[in-house]
């Protein structure tokens, strides 16, 4: 199907167009049909796992154009959208987690149900077109257009302090876009006057292949950095992740951390780093840095914490750091490792959010010290949060080994080598802090009475949880699966990238350097 | 050549003026019928009025690529004027429709209203076509002249005193200004034709920082600047419209400001092209300067009215970006975010209009709470008003200031583009607030709430539209916007 990809981004906006016209009251009729709407579109983006193309091309599959804005000589939009190995596994984990999401709000969301799915629907949209989104003003449309169910999401449905963490949230994220919309504008007519065709619009594509000064470049990848880096989000400008973790509705906090996260990590894999190769080049080592920083103190907080769900916000921000090391290794172990712990990371933490979600659903409280010893109460419910607590330090086995330890390997294969040995580290600390935390909640002398009378999980919460289980094992066991359609695309993002690199670094090279190239053209 | 003459002297050419002239006449007609009527009798009139601006639309439309000059060059019915007309006439409708009910709540169901805000659209509509400074003065004075009386429409308050009669002294202070202007132009290049005077200036190089130029082109700036609520000239802005009736203020923010704006841009880009460094650094500054002190003012504002006001200061602040670029798309952008800024500001006032409760006008941020909930759709409306007026996609505010930001871009000023968008940012702060007193808190009480007339409605419906439409589907009018543009 040719438009399969508009199918599967605007589906749930018509499914919203249904929701509205459903009785406000039907509180299980609103849920069902917002399962089904989400089931169907992951079953419209099915055919995208199945496709052989992506294990031997990186080009764009399922490509759309359109003719969307276009004003004379002024400025030229278009609709224009393709997955390629970057982008594929993140769309299916969009639509992958998003019934899982809907399926966890069964008996936690009773205020209000319809706008709650409404807004996930509206939010489901604009996170699969920013990933698909082969033109950049259209990703910063749909970039925008995720923050405002966010920002209602939290801020109606959350906890004490929502009002806080939701304007925070929304005003971070925000400042930084802006920034970047400054930056989008800038490229698109240094693009027009390098003689760039006008119909392309403001095609990545076409701004992969500029030849932008190293001083330009400097500010225009600061401009796009900040603005990824407030949403994966990266020390210091982290703050507002563990506000909105903790004041978010479990479906928040699990969208949150599994997909709207990975924006951030998308956004410097398929914008800052490629279109300006050169400033990436003379920032890696900063935001080495920052990635290392990130992975110890993350984990360093959330070892401190006596929140659980605090304890998962902040492991989120040490996680993240091993995709950023991975990511600005720039060698294909590192960045297939860090576009892996994407993923592991979106079905470990999202997993985690929801066992999170179960635990105060029955005890309304998210204190470490409120339990102990409730692995006698809950069998299957403790087996559950094991795997998962495996998953998420990086057992072997589980899907968080491969992720981190190609990472770790990418990283020390690159100039990174001194930061990979540092962020092991964090390795050990996160193992420390999960599995803390997982004795204090779980094992020990049930000394609470409250939790004596705990039921275990029910059927339908077993049932949400299968999916992602089976996904731990798979990725741990058989990764290749995954790797085998998204190397391609990586490995030819890397060609790009050092072969720029090089022709720079030539350039600046002394004079002699310079006239061999002459001589050789 | 004797032919030529003769031509431009005998040239009345009604075709010109027939808009405004319709309008006029609509006006005049309106208040004959309303001799003959019993007081506090409306209805009439709000029918008649919106008949009389879908005419003119559809007369105005007529000048549309087949552009009409008139009565010796003084008026112009170009393709510029007509987008302004549209922008004024969808102004003035949308006001219309959202008065009736109000006047009739706050005790003042006179039909003298309906009369004044055609003629203050005429007026506006002779601004934007006029290519004469007379023109522009007589227009400004017309639109001026029943503003003033609207502001101060409701003479039994005080408030509505104060902005009316606050209004017209600073505002006739300011007409003096701009006279005082065109005088010294006139003293300079001998003409008040603007054609004319760009074509001079532009021949005599050395008039151009001769003083009596210079202090000319200051004293029409200050004219226009006070107008369109420029800073440092905008301190009558937060009295005026917090005491004017809501409908009026409404109006006050699109349509005059945007009448301003089109003369303005017609003075500057016919009269002074050759002084461009000169006038596009004066106006960075105070670009600037406006939408700073707009946005940080209104963010201590518990008055959504007032909140309202300062914001409309830093949006004019954004429009100037505009014509700082002074290039083609900076034009065009300009057109294109007045017509955006009529749809998204008067929708967020006939919200507020609605909002009231207990009849008497509900405006202040407490007042809100769990608005959203009490009333959906005008929550749902209010919310997609605020973040167009933030400028976020995929909204009329959003492609509006690409455009604007994108013209400056073109034209290098990086630095000002980016001062735009930290206001921007700065602004997010103050209308978010609105929405967490809408969706965030429960209300205290448990009010009356005013009832929902066809009327109002339709107002809001229509600004939905506009501002969705223009930010999601944004091609065709803009490149109206284009050819409208210089």
């Amino acid at each position: 199907m040719s438009n399969l990809l508009s199918l599967m981004t605007f589906f749930p906006l018509v499914g919203l167009v249904v929701l509205l016209f459903l009785p406000r009251e039907s509180d299980r009729l609103l849920k069902t049909v917002t399962l089904v709407i989400t089931l169907i579109t992951f079953l419209i983006s099915l055919p995208l796992a199945f496709n052989d193309a992506f294990r031997t091309s990186a080009q764009m599959q399922y490509v759309e154009f359109l003719e969307w804005i276009s004003i004379g000589d002024f400025f030229r939009m278009n609709y224009y959208v393709g997955v390629d190995g970057i982008s594929l596994w993140l769309v299916l984990l969009t639509t992958f987690i998003m019934p899982i999401t809907v399926l966890s709000t069964w008996n936690a969301v009773e205020k209000n149900t319809k706008g709650f799915m409404a807004l996930l629907l509206l939010l489901e949209t604009g996170m699969l077109g920013a990933f698909i989104s082969l033109d950049i003003f259209l990703f910063y449309i749909f970039w925008e257009l995720m923050l405002i169910p966010m920002y209602f999401l939290i801020g109606i449905w959350g906890g004490k302090n929502r009002i806080y963490a939701a304007v925070k949230f929304f005003i971070f994220t925000a400042v930084g876009s802006l920034l970047m919309l400054v930056a989008i504008i800038y490229v698109y007519y240094y693009a027009v006057k390098a003689g760039m065709p006008f119909e392309s619009g403001f095609s990545v594509a076409h701004f992969y292949q500029l030849d932008l000064p190293a001083h330009l470049q400097t500010w225009l990848f600061l401009a796009f950095a900040f603005s990824f880096a407030i949403k994966v989000p990266m020390f210091p400008v982290h703050t507002w992740l563990p506000d909105a973790h903790t004041e978010a509705p479990t479906a928040g906090s699990v969208i949150l951390a599994a997909i709207l996260l990975k924006m951030g990590t998308y956004g410097y894999v398929r914008f800052a780093i490629p279109l300006f190769p050169v400033a990436t080049m003379e920032f890696t080592p900063l935001f080495a840095v920052l990635a290392v920083i990130g992975i110890i103190y993350g984990a360093l907080v959330a070892m401190m914490q006596d929140d659980v769900k605090k304890l998962v916000a902040y492991s989120s921000v040490s996680h993240l750091g091993f995709v950023m090391l991975g990511v600005f290794a720039m060698n294909l172990q590192g960045l297939s490792g860090g576009m892996l712990q994407m993923i592991n990371h979106g079905i470990s933490t999202g997993a985690l959010f929801l066992i999170v979600g179960f635990l105060y659903e029955r005890r309304h409280t998210r204190l470490i010290a409120d339990f102990g010893g409730i692995a006698k109460q809950m069998p299957v419910f403790a087996t559950i949060f094991m795997i998962i607590t495996f998953s998420s330090v990086g057992l072997p086995g589980t899907n968080g080994f491969v992720g981190e330890f190609l990472i770790l390997l990418g990283a020390f294969e690159s100039e990174l080598r001194w930061y990979a040995v540092i962020a092991t580290s964090g390795v050990i600390l996160a193992a420390v802090y999960m599995l803390w935390m997982f004795q204090r909640v779980m094992f020990g002398k049930l000394t609470n009475p409250a939790n004596a009378e705990l039921k275990d999980l029910s059927a339908r919460e077993v049932v949400v949880m299968l999916p992602l289980l089976l996904f731990v094992f798979w990725i741990g066991f058989y990764p290749n699966t995954f790797f085998d359609k998204m190397n391609p695309s990586l490995e030819h993002l890397i060609q790009q990238v050092k072969g720029k690199q090089q022709i720079a670094m030539m350039v600046e090279a002394p004079p002699q350097a310079v006239a061999k190239i002459t001589v050789n053209e | 050549m004797e032919n030529l003459v003769q031509i431009a002297l005998q040239n009345v050419n009604l075709a010109a003026i027939m808009p405004s002239l319709v309008l006029v006449c609509f006006g005049m007609g309106l208040l004959l019928i309303n001799v003959f009527l019993p007081r506090g009798t409306t209805r009439h009139a709000v029918w008649i009025s919106l008949v009389g601006i879908v005419v003119t639309g559809w007369i105005s439309l007529q000048g549309w690529g087949n552009p009409q000059y008139g009565f010796s060059d003084a008026v112009a019915l170009d393709n510029f004027a007509t987008f302004f007309n549209m922008i004024f006439l969808i102004g003035a409708a949308m006001t219309i429709l959202m008065s009736d009910d109000y006047l009739r709540r706050e005790g003042y169901p006179v039909s003298e209203y309906y009369p004044l805000i055609l003629f203050t659209t005429a007026g506006a509509m002779w601004m934007a076509s006029g290519t004469d400074m007379m023109t522009i003065f007589l227009g400004l004075e017309v639109m001026s002249v029943s503003l003033y009386v609207l502001a101060g429409f409701f003479r039994g308050q005080l408030a509505s005193n104060e902005a009316g009669l606050k209004y017209f002294l600073l505002g006739a202070f300011s007409t003096g200004f701009l006279l005082y202007g065109i005088a010294l132009i006139y003293g300079v290049t001998g003409s008040t034709r603007l054609t004319e005077i760009g074509v001079y200036l532009n021949t005599h190089a050395s008039l151009l920082d001769n003083p009596m130029t210079l202090a000319g082109l200051a004293l029409l700036s200050v004219g226009f600047l006070f107008k369109i609520g420029a800073a440092p000239f905008h301190m009558w802005i937060p009295d005026v419209y917090q005491g004017a009736p809501t409908p009026i203020t409404a109006f006050m923010s699109a349509v005059p400001k945007a009448a301003a704006f089109a003369a303005f841009l017609r003075i500057m880009e016919y009269c002074f092209f050759s002084m461009k460094p000169e006038w596009t650094a004066m106006l960075w500054v105070l670009a600037v300067l406006t939408m700073t002190i707009g946005n940080i003012i209104a963010i201590s504002q518990t008055n959504i009215k007032r909140m309202l006001a300062y914001s409309s200061i830093s949006h004019a602040g954004y429009a100037l970006v505009g014509m700082v670029a002074a290039n083609e798309i900076g034009y065009s952008g300009v057109l294109f975010y007045m017509l955006a800024y009529t749809f998204m500001n008067i929708g967020a006032f006939a919200v507020l209009v609605l909002a009231g409760k207990q009849g008497e006008e509900n405006l202040t941020l407490d007042g809100f709470a769990g608005f959203g909930y009490k009333r959906p759709f005008l929550g749902v409306a209010m919310t997609i008003f605020l973040f167009s007026l933030m400028g976020l996609p995929p909204t009329a505010g959003f492609t509006g200031k690409f455009y604007i930001f994108a013209g400056a871009i073109n034209a290098g000023y990086i630095w000002l583009v980016i001062l735009g968008v930290l206001n921007s940012a700065v602004s997010l702060y103050y209308y978010l607030r609105v929405m967490v007193y809408m969706y965030f808190r429960t209300p205290t009480e448990d009010y009356a709430w005013v009832s929902m007339p066809a009327s109002v409605l339709v107002t809001i419906i229509l600004g939905i539209i506009g501002s969705l439409y223009l930010g999601i589907l944004p091609n065709s009018v803009m490149a109206m916007a284009k050819m409208a543009g210089f």
